[in-house]
């Protein structure tokens, strides 16, 4: 399988400097009044979405865009694929600037966000390929062969003849996937594209992706909320925080950095107070018989051994806490600056 | 060749899958066809006060007439500010902007497919009117009918675009359905689809022409019932406003897109 577009001999696929985008939003207080007041003298403010932000990928990367909700990381990537206009700033995605939209570019690139589709709610995902084929102007015979070739791939042959709105979220996913995909793009901006989806359906997609960078080289820049996917799939991490990029650099660094503590999750046959887990890391929570401790990744192990040893444990669970909690306790400690 | 984007495998692919899906609403589809027949209650109320001959229609000219307009409101109805704020509002419309395929030609297609759809509702309805006035029933010339279907072509382009043009608003505000509401009022009254224009006083009518509303029905329902019409004024008038619509949507299509936010994407 080879992608359309860019040259192999390209140093950098994509290049960002300085790139800010300013939304303008209404100000209105509740109420009758509030109402009023914002008809008659309408108010508002301006929210800088993303600040300044430069880096450069280049091809075949696979870098994950990582950042709290409203961090600024779907604005950026809508200003990568040139759905947006920047506010201020310098993009080139495999050459072009984005947001001129030019139909060669357009063929290079694709948008994937997880919990919104392109695929018509009412037919067979085949009806919407087919589409797809000749907007690229892929010809019937190729794009029999790629709808098949990626639908073996994505284990999906079968789901591709019954309507959209009968396929679960997970074949859905994927449908969606092959038809961003159809065209074989060199650009992948993938937004959550697990989002929702079960613990099997989100290794799939994820052995996918691995798989389709691997048969073609494309660039991809992936927004995740799942820590998973990125160690999955990702050795770069761009980190980005109220619209600033804060790190760009290799995942081990950040995952350290970002998650010294592995969330330990108790269930007791009888109920304890806070005193009884002096020793053991940090108590996060306790109800009753319900525990949250974290613990230092170092000390898991031993930790462990001791709270089972001492305490009558009807379950545990062992989890990296998720992505958005730990940016959150990250900046509210003020650990990255 | 290509026109922003479209190339005949793009149109044959597009008509094929809105077909079908429109197909899948064929009983709403029906229903759309049977709610257009606000012209033949119309008919009814002009009949009983005896108007038509004042009105300049022969014998049967006022039946044919009203059926006539039925016939091109069933061809010419367009809906795209509504389907085209829902997409936009809801995100849907982001992943067609990124496709190289302008977007309206999706919309285009989907009006084509359901008026294909729609086509044997419409006829069936059409065949029921001369049931019940069979004193009525004609067959048009061919090229009578050849010169109406591109009048009805032109109303829909008009129609379309004018359209089209309140959509691109919803770039800037977000309910610019809001705004297609207030044209339905002169297109009610200056169409010709409540009121013959021939009706109207002298001043009215000529500020009626002097607008875009009597292209979409009263001239390409007169030329398809056979009536006196003049052919060239009213085509010339119909290419004048496609002429004059087109750039100005694509200008509202180009600084809007400059605006878009994607922010239910």
């Amino acid at each position: 399988m080879r992608v359309s577009g860019c040259p192999i001999w390209a140093d950098v696929v994509i290049e960002v400097e300085q790139l800010s985008k300013t939304y303008q939003v209404a100000d209105k207080s509740p109420g009758f009044v509030g109402t009023l007041n914002h008809f008659f003298r309408r108010k508002t403010h301006d929210v800088q979405a993303v600040r300044h932000v430069s880096f450069s990928i280049q091809p075949g990367e696979m870098v994950g865009f990582l950042g709290a909700n409203g961090a600024g990381k779907t604005t950026t990537l809508k200003m990568l694929c040139g759905l947006i206009h920047p506010s201020a700033g310098r993009v080139h995605v495999t050459g072009y600037v984005p947001q001129r939209r030019q139909a060669a570019f357009l063929k290079q690139i694709t948008l994937v966000m997880g919990q919104k589709q392109q695929l018509i709610w009412d037919l067979p995902p085949l009806d919407s390929l087919s589409v797809n084929a000749a907007v690229y102007g892929i010809g019937e015979k190729e794009a029999r062969y790629r709808i098949h070739e990626l639908a073996e791939m994505l284990e999906i042959t079968e789901e591709l003849t019954r309507p959209v709105r009968k396929l679960s979220l997970g074949q859905r996913m994927k449908a969606e996937l092959l038809a961003a995909l159809l065209h074989r793009p060199s650009v992948l901006f993938l937004d959550e594209p697990t989002l929702g989806l079960d613990v099997n359906a989100q290794a799939r997609v994820r052995s996918f992706l691995a798989e389709y960078n691997r048969q073609t080289g494309a660039t991809v820049l992936l927004t995740s909320h799942y820590m998973a996917d990125i160690t999955a799939l990702c050795s770069r991490v761009l980190l980005i925080h109220q619209g600033e990029l804060i790190h760009d650099g290799g995942l081990d660094a950040l995952a350290t950095s970002l998650s010294p503590f592995r969330q330990v999750r108790l269930e007791l046959n009888r109920s304890a107070s806070p005193e009884d887990f002096v020793g053991y890391g940090e108590l996060e929570a306790l109800d009753d018989r319900a525990v949250r401790l974290l613990v230092s990744r170092s000390e898991l192990t031993e930790v462990v051994a001791r709270l089972l040893a001492n305490f009558d444990v009807l379950d545990l669970e062992v989890n990296d806490p998720p992505i958005d909690e730990l940016i959150g306790s990250l900046f509210r400690k003020g650990r990255v600056v | 060749m290509k026109i922003a984007g479209l190339s005949w495998p793009v149109v044959r692919a597009l008509l094929a899958s809105q077909h079908a899906n429109m197909v899948q609403y064929r009983a709403e589809i029906a229903l759309w066809a049977l709610s257009g027949v606000l012209p033949f209650i119309m008919l009814s109320l002009w009949s009983e006060s005896d108007a038509g001959a004042s009105l300049g229609f022969k014998g049967v000219g006022l039946a044919r007439y009203y059926l006539s307009v039925f016939m091109v409101r069933q061809f010419s109805v367009v809906w795209v500010v509504f389907a085209f704020e829902e997409d936009a509002l809801l995100g849907r419309l982001s992943p067609f902007l990124l496709q190289p395929l302008h977007p309206l030609w999706r919309y285009v297609a989907a009006h084509v497919a359901e008026r294909v759809t729609r086509f044997p509702f419409s006829i069936g309805i059409a065949a029921i009117f001369f049931l019940l006035y069979p004193t009525s029933f004609w067959l048009p010339s061919l090229g009578q009918f050849l010169l109406a279907c591109l009048a009805i072509l032109l109303a829909f382009s008009i129609n379309f675009l004018l359209q089209s043009l309140i959509a691109a608003l919803c770039f800037w505000s977000e309910k610019a359905s809001a705004l297609e509401r207030l044209l339905l009022i002169p297109y009610l009254y200056c169409s010709g689809w409540l009121v013959p224009i021939a009706a109207f006083p002298d001043a009215a009518r000529t500020v009626c022409f002097w607008t875009p509303f009597p292209y979409l029905i009263d001239f390409p329902a007169r030329v398809l019932a056979g009536l006196s019409v003049d052919f060239v004024a009213g085509f010339v008038a119909q290419l004048f406003w496609v002429a004059l619509l087109l750039p100005l949507v694509l200008m509202a299509w180009r600084a809007g897109v400059r605006r878009y936010t994607a922010m239910g994407a």
